[in-house]
């Protein structure tokens, strides 16, 4: 099953001089187990577009579709879409409430109407997906670092045992440890579990080191959807819409204008280390181990 | 003396419990000093809760030493009769624009510092209207700052810092939540403010690939330097960096497991044109 989008528009104050369209006439599928990045430059209308996904905003034309249903439709239950659809704001780690982490975690399951046991046991699963240690679990959420706060807010999304997990820029302010951490994780949730995921993100690199499929947003229209490195061939393109390709890719093509004879495909430092090695003749010696 | 000089610097904070017993103390900075001279270019790298923040606001006095001591133009942070001239002296940036934002019209925003000051009126004009250019934005002075990218609206509170006539300026992650092309745009703002007009910079940023222009990187670990150079000696210590949960920048990431794979390159290659010019004559590239 999937989500899809049926020519769906967002226009503020339609009619109106002040009339902006924040999304124009967008038409996306998204099937289950995908890893999406979606990416844009501020304003470009991202954050709108994934506020739909899960019924927070409505279209002013055409319908989005969840399983089948479309979901502003009267009588559709959009608060069950809400822990289907689970949405991780920027910043989550400042919606942090509670006096303990596992009170925290537990908040939106007990929403959802759950027993007390499987509630207790949705918040443990969730901690653990994301890589929490058990000693934290009775700290105050205030008393942890950036990257743990960031995980406890992610985990209380993940135990409404969403089947589509959204993350606004789940990195933003981490240390490059941390950005890696996260992603990391949240990568093995998807191969374990099979979730969805909806990356926003404003890190070319990490796009390009996580995602199968980019959707490339530019004044509320899709602008590319592709695989990356197709998505990355139009980095010219891509500059004018205020984003760019990840820094390997400008290497790549750079060697290329200067006569080695590289494939200019790599979005990622291994794969631009293995292209450049064949160019010059030289094979990869074994046993140097993995980038990261 | 330098603009900013630190010596022996220690700030520690007391936690509390909930009833305002003191449950320990934190050394946040721990030890530090520095020597910044006017017009140098300096970057502070450093993990999440590396201390790097808590030092940055001691050089403007929104944070007083525990012990040591911090002279910002040769004025004691201490002491009090120096605070505004110490605040004007050193200006801060922050990482969200939308906190620090609070004229309805981007010029009015820009004169707000000035005007504080007690400039009069018709220079305090003046001012917005060089600060506004010298960052880019001078054709948005009549624009309301809410229409702007986030990156106009960092580069608009870079433009209010300068309206003061500063010698520093200090910029904490200004680039964290901004799209590849404002990062960009900030980044060249910065560096234009330091090279034309002698500015001088103290950049905190996550973004290995901003600080390569630096004349000088701290490295902060648990409150103290753990590492200093120019960021060519600093990124030619991958692994290092790593352990301090830092990177570098992918052309230099590059170039290193090209050279554990065998390649004969230099340590901290730091641009695209050094990686390419490094590797003319390899192999069959001839």
């Amino acid at each position: 099953m999937a989500i899809i989008l049926d020519h769906v528009s967002h226009i503020y104050e339609e009619g109106t001089a002040m009339e902006v369209a924040a999304l124009r006439d967008v038409n996306l599928v998204i099937p289950d187990g995908q890893f999406i990045g979606l990416i844009g430059h501020t304003g470009s209308g991202k954050s709108t577009l994934v506020q739909h996904l899960n019924g927070l905003m409505k279209p002013t034309s055409g319908n989005i579709y969840y399983n089948g249903e479309d979901i502003n439709e009267d009588g559709f239950d959009r608060k069950n879409l809400r822990s289907k659809v689970g949405l991780v704001f920027q910043y989550p780690e400042h919606q942090l409430f509670e006096i303990d982490v596992f009170k925290d975690v537990c908040f939106g399951p007990k929403n959802m109407g759950l027993t007390e046991k499987e509630v207790q046991l949705r918040a443990y699963g969730a901690l653990k997906q994301v890589g929490l240690e058990d000693e934290y679990f009775y700290q105050s959420p205030f008393d942890l670092s950036g990257g743990q706060k960031r995980r406890v807010a992610i985990a209380g999304v993940l135990a409404m045992k969403p089947e589509v997990l959204i993350l606004d820029e789940p990195t933003a302010g981490l240390d490059p440890k941390g950005r890696d951490e996260i992603l990391d994780q949240i990568a093995m949730l998807r191969k374990e579990t099979g979730i969805t995921v909806v990356l926003v993100s404003h890190s070319m690199e990490d796009v390009a080191k996580y995602v199968d499929r980019i959707i490339v947003m530019n004044q509320g229209s899709v602008m590319y959807d592709d695989e990356p490195r197709a998505v990355f061939r139009h980095y010219r393109e891509l500059e004018e819409v205020g984003l760019a390709a990840p820094q390997v890719t400008y290497i790549m093509q750079e060697l290329r204008r200067q006569g080695l004879e590289v494939g200019t495909d790599a979005i990622t430092v291994e794969e631009a280390r293995d292209e450049i090695l064949k160019a010059v003749g030289r094979s990869r010696k074994m046993g140097g181990g993995g980038i990261y | 003396m330098g603009i900013i000089e630190a010596k022996k610097l220690i700030f520690e904070y007391i936690r509390r419990d909930e009833d305002g017993n003191v449950e320990g103390i934190t050394r946040a900075v721990d030890e530090v000093d520095l020597d910044i001279r006017q017009g140098d270019f300096v970057a502070i790298l450093g993990h999440n809760g590396s201390g790097k923040s808590t030092l940055a606001k001691h050089l403007n006095a929104i944070l007083y030493p525990t012990e040591g001591t911090v002279w910002v133009d040769g004025k004691d942070t201490m002491d009090e009769k120096y605070l505004w001239e110490i605040r004007q002296s050193a200006g801060m940036v922050f990482q969200n624009p939308d906190n620090q934002i609070i004229g309805q019209v981007v010029e009015e925003d820009v004169g707000f510092g000035p005007e504080n000051m007690g400039v009069p009126t018709k220079e305090i004009w003046e001012r917005v209207e060089e600060s506004l250019k010298a960052v880019g934005m001078y054709k948005y002075r009549k624009h309301s700052p809410n229409k702007l990218s986030g990156g106009q609206k960092q580069r608009v509170s870079i433009a209010g810092v300068i309206a003061m006539h500063p010698k520093c300026i200090i910029l904490d992650e200004p680039t964290a939540m901004l799209d590849p092309n404002g990062r960009k745009e900030v980044i060249r703002a910065v560096r234009a403010l330091n090279q034309v007009e002698n500015i001088t910079i103290v950049l905190i940023t996550h973004y290995m690939e901003e600080i390569i222009h630096a004349d000088k990187a701290f490295v902060m670990d648990k409150g103290h330097v753990a590492m200093q150079g120019t960021p060519r000696e600093i990124f030619s210590r991958v692994e290092e960096l790593k352990e301090l949960r830092l990177d570098v920048p992918q052309v230099t990431l590059l170039a290193y497991e090209l050279k554990k794979s065998g390649i004969a390159l230099p340590d901290g290659i730091l641009t695209c044109e050094e990686l390419v010019q490094a590797l003319r004559g390899v192999g069959k590239w001839q």
